[in-house]
């Protein structure tokens, strides 16, 4: 319960950091920080318009997609105590759920009968799939080194023991981060911000969305942001005592921001063909990962 | 015949020739590998059409102009079939008076004039179209999400892919050229031509004045010259900024779309300070300007471009350099040389693909003479290559103020206000806008009144490229091309 709580608040303040760190890097003085809770809460106050061709899918989609992340987010553990419930493979229930609601918007998407729509949807199926090997290694690294099968376990055992852990946490956030960046549609692989539907990735599929169900999808784009930060900051936080762990968290999720933000600043997106190769990459360097931990571990 | 730039022709001595000599003195013009066509025209006179060819060589500087005349009801043979670069002058012909070509290859509407000769609708343009399972088809615009004109964009596309693209424009069409002869007064016509093109109204206004002091047979002072000199070269360095800001952007490139965002305002600040009008609109007029380049206005310029010019080098040299942005605009969008010669590209897409097509350099007007322009050229012919010929032409464009500057002469003329036109002539105007090309044509008949006025503006030429550039690009890659040729849809449309 916690752990949904501090999420929670955290999303509230995410987007606005990044958008406030990018504005900064321009020179300019930006919104304030829950600009983007403002504008979410007057769409969530509006109703919505639906296209003439659509169907019940399409106005199913956003709710599906937000009750998707929800559910997620109750398996996520933090600061000592476990998600609202936990059990053996809730990381496997974890992606599967998220799974489920970009399903969703895809057919969603699909729905809507565009074909700027539908060359996005077939854009995120597949950076999606590519991801999936990424996760799993992850979570399956990180299972093999404390030998538990559920976040709440694997998060507990995993303490700050030798050098060798610093490095699986640093090389662990890195790759959970770009996930986070991937899963969320921001830079490098997509740009949230351009007007350019035939460039679009995520941005693109919820083009015919209007009022409550794109307020819906906004935040669940924040509340994805703030649970995989969580994730990262489980890696540090261990079993620290929680006037301790809530400053680390929140600490973790302000970095993780700033860091999307600074990114976003500073670097060309890219290509499209090569969006591809970077997310294999990641997948390839958990693997190594994965290796590496077998082989400490004398599996291999 | 043969004419410098600018200069004005009596139509009388334009020999008519036969449309067989015509067809077959321009192929002999284009075997010449630096001539190009400028203009290609055709004019009402009774029951008959009068058409009007300007080749212009860059090689030994001058334009050639035929003529010929031909009955309505003619077949004629296309030229477009020898030079892919004439099909947008024979369609305009064909879409206007409706003039047969015989096995012309792509003699399809250009841009739905009021006043054409059929009654085909923007609405179902005949689209190059292909059956197939594996392909789709993305149809975009004529509204976009952007700000950006109204055109629509068709694209065959494997997956990401794109095999084809055909861009059907006329959307903005508003009868300018009509509006030319119809509107009698002076001020009337120096009004419209700085609404040509909203982004280049120094360059058009420049060839309007050009075309219409040459056919009054006003000889231009030379601090007149001066000012607008400065003013195209300014507004070069103006656009080409905002340009590169609007790659940035593009390609999700936030620093750099910031940086030259910024610097883009200072430069067209200055006009507002010259001439109270941001885009330099009501600064260059026929025979006089209202609003001189003074000593002063150098120095505001001085200190507005010491401010500039470091951050725009620092800018653009860490945009070129970092990876990021070299893996977006690198290999994209490539035109090689030799599409971009047969498709008769013009200005600066010309030059990022190899040709030193530059009118200040191969037909001077002006001061180019004193300035000796050395086209910027790349061979590359990628997004690289048309966002790194902006970039240098930039600096070479603050140099030419500044060599400018220092030759500043004294404003000792008296303005004209009443320029009557000399009757029976025709006169060819270029003008190398920072997109291109500028090309206006005007006849007068006998009375000294306008009966025809043609303008080309380099979208007509370089549309063309666009189409060819982005195949084999993948589909997201397109913004990214369209906006480093950045093409006008209100200069091609008129």
């Amino acid at each position: 319960m916690i752990s949904f709580a501090l999420i929670f608040i955290a999303s509230l303040f995410f987007t606005g950091i990044v958008v406030r760190t990018k504005s900064i890097a321009q020179g300019r003085k930006g919104p304030v920080i829950l600009q983007p809770m403002y504008d979410i809460w007057r769409l969530l106050r509006k109703g919505s318009v639906f296209s003439t061709t659509s169907s019940m899918i399409f106005q199913l989609t956003p709710s599906f997609y937000f009750a998707s992340i929800l559910l997620a987010m109750m398996v996520v553990p933090l600061c000592g105590t476990t998600g609202i419930f936990s059990f053996r493979g809730d990381f496997i229930f974890f992606a599967y759920v998220l799974a489920f609601g970009k399903f969703f918007t895809i057919i969603g998407a699909l729905d809507t009968g565009s074909s700027f729509e539908g060359m996005g949807a077939s854009r995120e199926a597949l950076f999606s799939m590519l991801v999936e090997p990424a996760f799993f290694l992850l979570m399956g690294t990180l299972g093999l080194i404390t030998g538990n099968l559920s976040f709440a376990d694997i998060f507990a055992m995993f303490h700050f023991g030798s050098y060798t852990s610093y490095a699986f946490a640093a090389i662990a956030a890195f790759v959970l981060l770009m996930i986070c960046m991937i899963e969320n549609s921001r830079m490098p692989v997509d740009d949230p911000k351009t007007h350019l539907e035939l460039t679009m990735i995520h941005e693109v599929m919820v083009l015919d969305n209007s009022g409550f169900d794109l307020g819906l999808i906004m935040h669940a784009t924040n509340l994805k942001f703030a649970m995989y930060s969580a994730l990262i900051a489980n890696l540090f936080i261990g079993d620290l005592a929680w006037y301790i762990s809530v400053p680390v968290f929140f600490a973790v999720e302000f970095v993780c921001a700033v860091i999307v933000g600074i990114t976003e600043s500073f670097m060309a997106r890219y290509r499209m063909s090569h969006n591809a190769q970077f997310i294999l990459a990641l997948s390839s360097l958990t693997l190594l990962l994965f290796l590496g931990v077998m082989a400490t571990t004398g599996k291999i | 015949m043969e004419i410098q730039n600018g200069q004005s022709v009596s139509m009388s001595q334009l020999e008519v020739l036969p449309y067989n000599t015509f067809y077959s003195d321009i192929i002999g013009l284009m075997e010449e590998p630096t001539a190009h066509c400028v203009n290609y025209f055709a004019v009402p006179r009774d029951e008959r059409l009068t058409l009007i060819c300007c080749i212009a060589v860059n090689a030994s500087h001058s334009i050639h102009v035929l003529r010929s005349e031909v009955g309505r009801d003619d077949k004629l043979l296309p030229l477009t079939n020898m030079h892919r670069a004439f099909h947008v002058f024979e369609r305009e012909i064909h879409e206007l008076y409706g003039l047969q070509f015989q096995d012309h290859p792509w003699l399809k509407p250009l841009r739905y004039a009021h006043d054409r000769a059929n009654d085909a609708s923007i609405y179902d343009y005949p689209f190059f179209n292909i059956q197939s399972e594996e392909f789709h088809r993305v149809g975009v615009g004529p509204i976009h999400a952007g700000i950006i004109e109204p055109g629509h964009f068709r694209f065959i596309c494997e997956g990401e892919k794109i095999h084809h693209l055909e861009i059907q424009l006329g959307w903005q069409h508003r009868g300018i050229e009509r509006l030319f002869v119809e509107k009698q007064k002076l001020l009337q016509r120096a009004t419209l031509a700085e609404n040509i093109a909203g982004d280049t109204v120094v360059g058009h206004s420049t060839a309007f004045c050009q075309a219409y002091e040459s056919l009054a047979g006003y000889q231009l002072p030379e601090k007149l010259a001066f000012d607008r000199t400065i003013a195209l070269e300014q507004e070069r360095i103006a656009i080409h900024t905002g340009d590169l800001s609007a790659i940035c952007t593009d390609i999700a490139y936030q620093l750099g779309n910031a940086v030259f965002g910024r610097l883009r305002t200072p430069m067209i600040n200055f006009f507002q300070q010259w001439c109270g009008n941001r885009f330099a609109k009501s600064l260059i007029r026929p025979g006089k300007t209202n609003f001189p380049f003074t000593p002063q206005l150098a120095d505001t310029w001085r200190n507005t471009i010491a401010k500039y010019k470091p951050h725009f080098i620092e800018m653009g040299e860490h945009m070129f350099d970092l990876p990021s942005v070299l893996s977006r605009i690198e290999r994209t969008g490539i035109v090689p040389t030799t599409t971009a010669r047969s498709l008769g590209l013009v200005g600066m897409a010309a030059k990022a693909s190899g040709i030193e097509a530059d009118i200040r350099a191969s037909h001077p007007y002006l001061r180019y003479n004193e300035l000796n322009i050395k086209p910027i050229v790349k061979t590359s012919g990628d997004v690289f290559a048309r966002a790194r010929v902006r970039y240098e032409e930039v600096l070479a464009s603050i140099q030419n103020i500044e060599r400018l500057i220092d030759l500043m002469p004294a404003a000792d003329y008296q303005p004209q206000t009443e320029l009557p036109l000399r009757p029976g002539m025709l006169t060819v105007s270029l003008v190398e806008g920072w997109r291109g090309e500028i090309c206006h044509c005007a006849v007068t008949g006998a009375g000294g009144q306008l009966t025809a006025y043609k303008i080309v503006d380099p979208s007509v030429h370089n549309w063309m490229g666009l189409a060819m550039a982005v195949r084999n690009n993948g589909i997201s890659d397109f913004p990214i091309c369209n906006k480093s040729f950045d093409l006008s849809y209100c200069g091609h449309d008129l």
